[in-house]
Order: structure tokens, then sequence, then C-alpha cells
């Protein structure tokens, strides 16, 4: 039988579902250092990844759990570390170091309230920029951004996938809420997961194992296969060798970025509730996405015409579809546990002015009611 | 060089260079290139298959090294280059994983993975080029600048009391110790090659001239100088007390071998690890998320 991905329904929590989707998506490696609210992941690895062969292994820090990831992705091993907050911005140095050398690595944030320690125990969603910009430098990285347990297990399995297909940290982005929730989930047969494996280079005479072209995310070699790679966190050519020329900056940097940008269309992923007739569409993601939605179905019933726009990729933001809604609608409400980071995003896209924003700022969700009234002010 | 390259005249280590990175950056009369050198007569000498060794660097001048080296090869972030090493080696334990960086990337930044690779028994080889001082950014005080020394920082004489490396490096658990400077080049040679063939967490401090910025503010006198005071001012003691070797301006240099033990590896733990659960499901029938 196989051990890695455990077909089957269970009642279980969202971290892990998650650790359990990195598992069927063919992680091997983890390393991570203990932190509220996403040590229960991290106990689960432990306990599961030398049943198929894998590694864990508790580091001194968050500096240490990003940096190893990356040293046994580039060894051929499919890596992945988890944390909250104060140990996201721990690792955002080496996140840089894996856009840098396009390393493909997860990264599980369960975010918790800040700033600082903040509310170790309690849900929040205000590492939302610090994902995007949190580590120095011109780049472009992929967040998703789970609201059940079951997206939890299906969106680390797509951040694997998309990790190997762009060579790029992705970020899964839960928070306290789904960590902990406790809800069905359904482990499909193997045979129904789509899994992407690295590509490989097919011979060593010409290889480069990094490019300038967009289109074109070249295979990676890995170390002990004979190629003798090369990596830096230096500005570097093709080959990996350090250039400091503005013309190989400029195209490297174009290049880290627009390899995502350019993918933007293939990447994102949202879903649509009831916005086609609607006058006011909420925008949110992750554990809001629950009582926005009933809000919705309430709302509903109550004659009031509104829908939802879920986002379940935050970066690279879906410019297009939070467009797509706010040409149909006349207003749109956020919801975030935040004081107002997507909202900046949203009001890029849908513009100053028809954006009504409804902050919670960590702990409690937004309450179906409290989503109705605060919908029923805005008109007046 | 370059003229000579181009006239086909080859070298027997030519092979264990990346001919397109060089010529290298370090300064005249730098003790990096010494290191490098010792390292891959080493690799040479004991014929180890080159696809299977990866070298990890940090930042700093010795930083560079990773990509001199024609191996599998890898210039992290400052500080990291242990913890990196600490992935790839679990990743793949077949792989010899050398990490060779600087006294300020080992010791400062990056001192809490030192001490905690060589707690576990990490199956690495840590090479620390010691300069006494952060050269890359101009010559800085560091965790090993000696007491009163001169440095860009300290222009009043550092006043902060530097690491043993050999006592640190003992008392966090690695199961070999050796320190050697650049004039050791034989011993230094040998050192690497016995530390190649042992496993678990090895540690060779390597104590590397620094005549343009180090020994400038010292007064040290050119490379060649500075050689020679080395000869002069160090003197082989094998197996002295770790506690007893600290490096003090105005007192000898104890180089030698300080430790060589054995205790169990960190990656056959693992292995074993990995064999008792496969057993103990192997016994099992049928495993499901909710017997965790």
């Amino acid at each position: 039988m196989r051990r890695d991905v455990l077909t089957g329904e269970y009642f279980t929590e969202g971290d892990i579902a998650c650790a359990e989707g990195a598992i069927a998506a063919g992680c091997r490696f983890f390393a991570g250092y203990p932190i509220t609210p996403s040590s229960e992941l991290a106990e689960h690895m432990a306990a599961r990844l030398p049943e198929v062969d894998g590694v864990f292994i508790q580091m001194e820090d968050e500096l240490g759990s990003m940096a190893a990831i990356i040293g046994a992705s580039w060894t051929g091993v499919k890596a992945m570390t988890a944390t909250s907050g104060p140990g996201f911005s721990l690792m955002q140095e080496n996140i840089g170091l894996a856009v840098m050398t396009e390393t493909p690595c997860v990264i599980v944030n369960i975010m918790r309230g800040g700033p600082s320690t903040g509310q170790p125990t309690k849900s929040g969603q205000q590492d939302v920029m610090q994902t995007r910009w949190g580590s120095h430098g011109d780049y472009e990285i992929i967040a998703l951004c789970p609201s059940s347990v079951q997206e939890m297990f299906d969106l680390t399995i797509e951040a694997f996938n998309l990790s190997e297909t762009y060579r790029v940290p992705v970020v899964v982005l839960g928070d306290e809420i789904i960590g902990h929730l406790t809800e069905k989930l359904v482990i499909p047969n193997p045979e129904e997961i789509q899994v992407v494996e690295r590509r490989k280079p097919l011979e060593r005479g010409n290889y480069s194992p990094f490019s300038f072209n967009p289109e074109d995310v070249p295979p990676m070699a890995c170390f002990g296969e004979g190629f003798r790679v090369y990596a830096t966190g230096l500005t570097h050519d093709e080959r990996g060798k350090p250039n400091m020329s503005p013309e190989t900056q400029t195209k490297l940097v174009k290049y880290l970025c627009d390899k995502i940008r350019e993918n933007t269309d293939k990447i994102v992923k949202y879903k649509e509730f009831m916005v086609d007739d609607a006058d006011l569409a909420i925008v949110t993601y992750g554990s809001p996405v629950r009582t926005a939605l009933s809000a919705v179905k309430k709302g509903r019933k109550e004659g009031l015409k509104i829908g939802l726009l879920k986002l379940s990729v935050l970066w690279p933001f879906p410019e297009k579809a939070v467009k797509r809604v706010s040409d149909m609608v006349d207003e749109i409400l956020v919801l975030e546990m935040n004081y107002g980071q997507i909202l900046r995003e949203v009001e890029r896209i849908a513009g100053l002015g028809r954006v009504r924003f409804f902050p919670k700022f960590g702990e409690d969700l937004h309450k179906p009611s409290e989503i109705l009234k605060f919908i029923s002010r805005c008109g007046k | 060089m370059n003229g000579l390259i181009e006239a086909g005249v080859t070298h027997p280590l030519d092979k264990y260079l990346r001919r397109e990175m060089i010529p290298h950056i370090w300064c005249t009369g730098c003790g990096n290139g010494v290191l490098l050198n010792c390292f891959i007569r080493a690799l040479r000498e004991l014929n180890l298959d080159m696809d299977k060794i990866v070298v990890v660097s940090g930042i700093g001048c010795i930083g560079r090294i990773s990509g001199y080296v024609n191996l599998d090869s890898f210039h992290t972030t400052h500080g990291r280059p242990i913890a990196f090493a600490t992935g790839v080696k679990l990743a793949n334990p077949e792989l010899q994983v050398v990490v060779i960086s600087g006294d300020g990337d080992l010791f400062a930044i990056g001192g809490n993975h030192f001490i905690h690779a060589a707690r576990r028994n990490m199956d690495l080889l840590v090479i620390c080029a010691n300069n006494f001082n952060y050269g890359m950014t101009g010559g800085q005080y560091g965790p090993t600048t000696p007491l009163t020394a001169r440095t860009m920082t300290s222009p009043y004489g550092n006043i902060e009391h530097p690491f043993n490396l050999v006592h640190l490096a003992w008392a966090s658990g690695a199961v070999y110790v050796a320190r050697w400077t650049a004039v050791h080049v034989t011993r230094l040679t040998e050192s690497i090659k016995k530390a190649l063939g042992k496993k678990g967490f090895r540690f060779i401090e390597v104590i590397t001239p620094c005549p343009e910025i180090y020994g400038r503010y010292n007064r040290m006198g050119n490379a060649l100088e500075i050689m020679k005071w080395l000869r002069e001012n160090s003197v082989i003691q094998h197996f002295t007390d770790p506690s007893k070797v600290d490096i003090e301006i105005g007192r000898k240099i104890v180089v030698g071998e300080f430790v060589d033990k054995e205790k169990p590896v960190f990656t056959d733990l693992i292995a074993d690890l990995k064999r008792k659960v496969k057993d103990r499901l192997e016994a099992e029938s049928k495993r499901t998320l909710t017997k965790i």
C-alpha cells in the first residue's frame, strides 16, 4: 500500500491537512522551528516523513530552517518549512536567496496577530504584504490562501506544483483559524492527484542552470548528479557566474519578476459566488471567506444583492478577476484581518471611492451579522 | 596566466578549478589561495569522486571559494552555509559536504548554526579561514579579532574578547578539531585529508594572512613578512587542552590536532530511525491518519 497518499475521508485539522498535502505532493524534507500556531504541522511531519523515507529536522531557528530547505531542494528533494509571523520575518533573508537562485520550495505561514510577538494563539492576516515584499530587492513570489481544511491539502499540493514549474518559493498563507480548524478532509486516490515533478536537464554539455527568458524557466540539475552546478546569491549570468554589470542586473531582475508576471493568468485562482447580478461584491480570502459566504447567503434571503469574490491566490495579485467583478458592481467591500493590506491592491484596480473596508485586527472573525450591518450602513 | 591557458599549458590541479571563474578576487598575499590549494590537493591525493563532493560557502572574501572549485557548490547568504549544508547532507547522505567560510560568517552572524550542527554531530567538514577581521567590508573587528588589535571599527584597539575557536568547537561537540596556519601547507593538507576520511562534525581553523587590510592596520609588514611571522610565532602542540589555546597578541599561536574521537553521527541516527519506523509499519496492516 502507498504510505504517501493516505486516501480516505478524515475529520482533521488544517495544519495536518497541509502536512498530508505536502507529502502527497512529494515533499520529503521538512526543516522547521517550533512556533504557535504552526507547530502541529511540524509535529505531524516529524511523525510522517520517516514513514515515506523522508527527513524531518528541527533547526535552531527559522534562518536555519529556510537555509536548510534550500539546501535540500538543490540536492533534488522537494522541501518545505512552516512557521508563523515572527519566524516568517526571520525567513525573509533566505526567501530572497531562494528567489535569486530559482529554488523550488514551499513556506507555510500560519498567520497570527502581530506586530512582534503579538497574539501567538489567535488568528490574523497581517503578513500579506510581508509575503509580497518582505525580502529586500525586486522580486515576485507566489502566495496561496486556503480557507478550509480541504484547501489546506489541495493548495499545498498546488504550491509544490507551482514551485517546481516556475522555480520559485511559494508561500501557503494560512491563518490560525484554518490551521486549527477541524473539519472534513477527503484525500483522493493517488492517481487523481496531479503532481509536477522537477524537470531535469538532458545533457551536461551546454547546461545553463539559470535563465533570462521568462518563457523558458530552465530545468534544474541538482548536487550529486554530475553537473557541477554553482549557484550564488550574487547577481549572475545564465551559467551562474557572478556579474555586476548593469546589463546583467537588468536582465536578471526582469526575468525573476517576469517569469511570474507573464504567467499570472496561469497561476491565479479565485471563486465567485453570486456576483453576476450583485450591487456589492465582498472581496476576501482565508478564514473570513467562511463568514463572508454566510453573510452573502443570509443577505440574499433578505433581498440584498450581494456577492463574493474569494481570492485563493494573493500573489501574483489576480488583477483581472478583481477588475471584472468591480466593473459589474457598484461597490466593493474588502474584508481582511488586518488594517488594510489587500485593500490597497483592490483600490488600485477598482479605484478609490468605490471600495469599502471592514477590518478586524486579529483573533475574531467578521461575524455574518456584523458584515450585513456594515453593508446596510454602506449605502447611506 | 591567461597566456598560459591559451598556449594550452595545463596543471595537474586544473580539473579541480572552474577556469571561467579565474582570476580570483583575492588580494596578493591573501591566505585564501593557500587554503584553496591545500583543499584541492587533498581531494586529488584522496582521489575522491568529484561528482559526490559539495562545497558550500557564506559571504566574505573566502565565500568566493565555492565559485572557484569545479564541484557542485553554493554561495549562500551571510552566516548560513552550515544550515544550507545541513539540508544538502540530509537530502543525500552519500555526498561529502564541506563548508568553507570565514570567521565572521561562521562565528558572528552564523555562530548559532555552528554550535548546533556540532551538537547534533551533523556529518559536515567545516573549514574556517580566520583572518581576524572582516576583510571584504574593509577591515572591521570580528569575533576572532585579538584584544588590542586595530581595525577600522576598533581604531583605539579592540576591547572585545575573541573566541577561542578550538575550544568552542570542542565544547560544542565536534569529533575532529584542528588548527593550522597558511604556512603549514603540508600539515593542513594532511589534516583536510584526515578530516575527509572521518564522519561527523569536523572542524579545521586555518589562520590566514590578510596583508592588505588587517596586516596593514596592525603594521605586520608585507605578505612574506606575515608568513615568516606566522612560522616563527606558531607552535605545534597536538592535543593541548582546548581551553588553553586562546590566540593573544604577544603569545605563540598553538596549532595542531586537538580532538579526534568518534560518536554517533546524525545521518546514521536518522537512518536507524527510518529503519525502526519501517519495521513498525510492516508489522501494521493499514496506516491511516486517525492512528497518529
